[in-house]
């Protein structure tokens, strides 16, 4: 397992720049996610650290090694994808045991055996190591796919979006089983998804990624409960962040132009008895089972709180809007946070 | 708007059954929800209801009007498909008054529609945009608005939702129920995504392999699954499954875990195999000093509203919803415990619960 080192690096195609001075460093046996939309500029990034594309400007470095214009066989690099890339023919065993018997490797068999016995219990795979591949459901094809890649041992893993076509309850299940493995490993993943919840369960750090560029970088505490502009605390939580005008939510003196508040932030009352003075009226609730979205206009406005699922509301009710003001993000008009 | 109700239906394609002995009712102005994993036969059974599908047997009532083998466009229902079919060169407006044209109503009448149908959609301000200009959310509208201005006795979706993005997914759930909630329309929806069926439907009819397998509310299938497939289907993360020594008599109070009783809902049914499946909703399971089970953390997953833990008992791994602000860590041993009445009990042979399924959709 090695660091990474991606100084000051710029890709540009055409009049399009895919990723702009970025600069990050990523320690060893840590479990990276790049978090960002369509075209913010994840895919070209990893590409970049696999080799797969070539940086205009800047410099990449895993471990002490200067990879910049290495070749992508020369990184100790492994790359899984969205897509399923087993060998049809093989059977399961035969995929995870290929790069194994590669020349520059060539381990004994004996060792590709108990490499392949310790990833496939860990995946749950071992019953099937003489099925072929095309035998195989798409979520058993991921797992051969990554345990192929554990089996490796690289300097660094590279993650594309490797559970977003699987069903939901299998990405869940995967997604539990990755970071098991990972954190028995010590490997070190960089991993680009565009989807917050993986970024969050699986990370030790995040990376927010916008049009090409790093919006923030921390602990997904950290840029889930820190976010440094509006951009970034949308990216993160669902049901989405509240952000408002300060008016609404009755916020003055700050020289803030938005506040921004989370949904398990909010607290709903009887307006006769209770807060100082929001009233809101319910709209919708979503009852999702182990908690409920309650939809309200307030000023105007809709805004999102979570509440306990015993909580029932009826549509029209009038509820009052409590928060601690510790929770509340202030952003600027351009949408950056104001800290105090 | 009326009621839809099929009466023993059946479909098949050569020899393949489709859908088998469905009976469904959905009540005038309800919001109900087709849900299960693909090839189940929810898309087949919408199909059947709108008319682009016969039944190989059985009946198709709206109200009081059998249409079994009415024409589609005899049966007044409106069907919104998963890829819009909009004119793009021609504007909102002209798209919108479409139906209305080619039935021959006034233009009068059309404007007067329209605007009624743009107010209810919020495309006020864009009835005279070209649709290709428009992004996915107000394309569905304007499909929608397209269905609405007809006022059809029902409508039908199929996965309306499926091609949007997660944000614009989120808003357009509550837009569209709230759009049936204004207008006290029938509408059914497929969908395979659960949390949707939840977020919006007032009934929910889970189906697999051809078969409705519970008809509920969202909670009552939440909390009171019929069967494993229903639990395990319904929620997200997915439900816990442990398995603990049978027999268990029918009015049993109490079940047994690693030697302490912990009190359930009474059993209705006997099972009588050597062991009983049991289900618990992660946040339903709690850390406790001194708990039912003993464990060790795998995994903490930080969710943002709560960490996600996987822990490894003596029963098996078990997924916990955790709202502690602390993060456990992996590795770390802690007791674990349930709440005795959200434990579910199945019979292990044919996965159906043993315990009542009362409707908890007003508690």
């Amino acid at each position: 397992m090695a660091t990474v080192r991606i100084s000051d690096v710029s890709r540009t195609f055409g009049d399009t720049t895919a990723v702009r001075d970025l600069d990050l460093d990523i320690a060893d046996g840590e479990f990276f996610v790049l978090l960002g939309p369509t075209g913010a500029g994840k895919t070209t990034s990893l590409r970049l650290v696999a080799g797969l594309e070539t940086p205009d400007e800047g410099a990449l470095f895993i471990g002490d090694a200067d990879v910049t214009h290495a070749s992508p066989a020369d990184r100790d690099v492994t790359f899984v994808f969205q897509q399923y890339s087993l060998y049809p023919n093989y059977t399961v065993f035969e995929n995870l045991a290929f790069p194994l018997r590669a020349p520059g490797r060539r381990l004994s068999d004996a060792e590709i055996r108990r490499r392949a016995a310790w990833v496939g219990e860990r995946l749950g795979i071992t019953d099937k190591f003489d099925n072929r591949a095309t035998e195989l459901s798409g979520g058993e094809m991921q797992r051969v796919a990554l345990g192929r890649a554990i089996m490796r041992q690289p300097a660094v893993h590279l993650m594309d979006e490797p559970l977003s076509s699987l069903d939901a309850k299998l990405r869940e299940a995967l997604r539990s089983e990755l970071k098991a493995l990972q954190t028995e490993i010590g490997s070190t993943i960089l991993y680009v998804t565009h989807d917050q919840s993986e970024a969050l369960a699986l990370a030790d750090r995040v990376g927010v990624l916008g049009d090409g560029e790093l919006l923030q970088v921390g602990s997904p505490e950290e840029i889930y409960r820190h976010p440094d502009s509006v951009v970034v605390a949308r990216q993160l939580g669902s049901p989405a962040v509240n952000i408002l005008p300060c008016d609404v939510l009755n916020v003055t003196g700050t020289g803030a132009s938005d506040v921004g508040l989370r949904p398990e932030d909010i607290t709903l009352g009887d307006p006769r008895t209770s807060g100082d003075g929001l009233v809101a009226t319910v709209r919708q609730v979503e009852r999702l089972g182990a908690e409920n979205t309650v939809i309200l206009t307030l000023g105007g406005r809709e805004l999102r709180a979570m509440t306990a699922p015993e909580l029932s509301l009826d549509k029209g009710t009038e509820v009052s809007v409590q928060f601690l003001p510790e929770d509340l993000l202030y952003f600027d008009r351009d949408g950056r946070r104001l800290t105090a | 708007m009326a009621e839809i109700r099929l009466n023993q239906i059946h479909k098949s394609f050569e020899d393949f059954t489709a859908v088998s002995s469905l009976d469904l009712t959905v009540p005038d102005g309800k919001f109900f929800v087709l849900l299960g994993p693909s090839g189940c036969g929810k898309t087949t059974s919408l199909r059947m209801i709108a008319g682009l599908e016969r039944p190989t047997s059985g009946e198709i009532f709206l109200d009081d009007d059998e249409v079994t083998a009415s024409r589609a466009s005899d049966r007044d229902i409106a069907f919104v498909f998963q890829h819009y079919a909009l004119y793009p060169f021609m504007t909102v407006r002209g798209n919108i008054a479409f139906p209305l044209k080619t039935q021959g109503v006034a233009r009068r009448e059309r404007n007067r529609r329209v605007a009624e149908v743009a107010r209810q959609l919020r495309l006020e301000d864009r009835l005279d945009e070209p649709v290709f200009t428009l992004f996915g959310g107000d394309r569905q509208r304007v499909a929608l608005g397209r269905a609405i201005i007809r006022h059809p006795r029902a409508y039908l979706m199929d996965e309306p939702l499926g091609t949007l993005d997660a944000e614009l997914r989120e808003h357009m759930r509550t837009e569209l129920r709230g759009l049936q909630d204004r207008m006290q329309a029938t509408m059914v929806m497929v969908t395979h995504d659960q949390i949707e069926a939840m977020a919006m439907a007032d009934l929910v009819a889970v189906m697999n392999a051809g078969r409705v397998l519970q008809v509920g509310s969202p909670m009552t299938l939440y909390r009171r699954p019929a069967d494993t497939f229903v639990a395990r289907f319904v929620g997200s993360p997915a439900i816990n499954f442990l398995e603990i020594p049978g027999p268990l008599p029918a009015n049993s109070e109490t079940v047994t875990m690693r030697g302490s009783a912990v009190p359930v809902r009474p059993t209705t049914t006997a099972v009588d195999h050597d062991m009983v499946t049991v289900g618990i909703r992660p946040e339903y399971v709690r850390l406790a000093d001194d708990g039912t089970l003993a464990g060790r953390v795998i995994t903490a997953e930080y969710m943002g509203t709560h960490h996600l833990l996987t822990v490894e008992t003596e029963l098996g791994r078990l997924r916990v919803r955790d709202t502690h602000r602390r993060r456990a860590a992996p590795g770390e041993r802690i007791g674990v415990s349930f709440e005795g009445r959200e434990m579910l009990l199945f019979d292990p042979a044919s996965g159906r619960a043993v315990q009542a399924i009362d409707d908890v959709s007003g508690e």
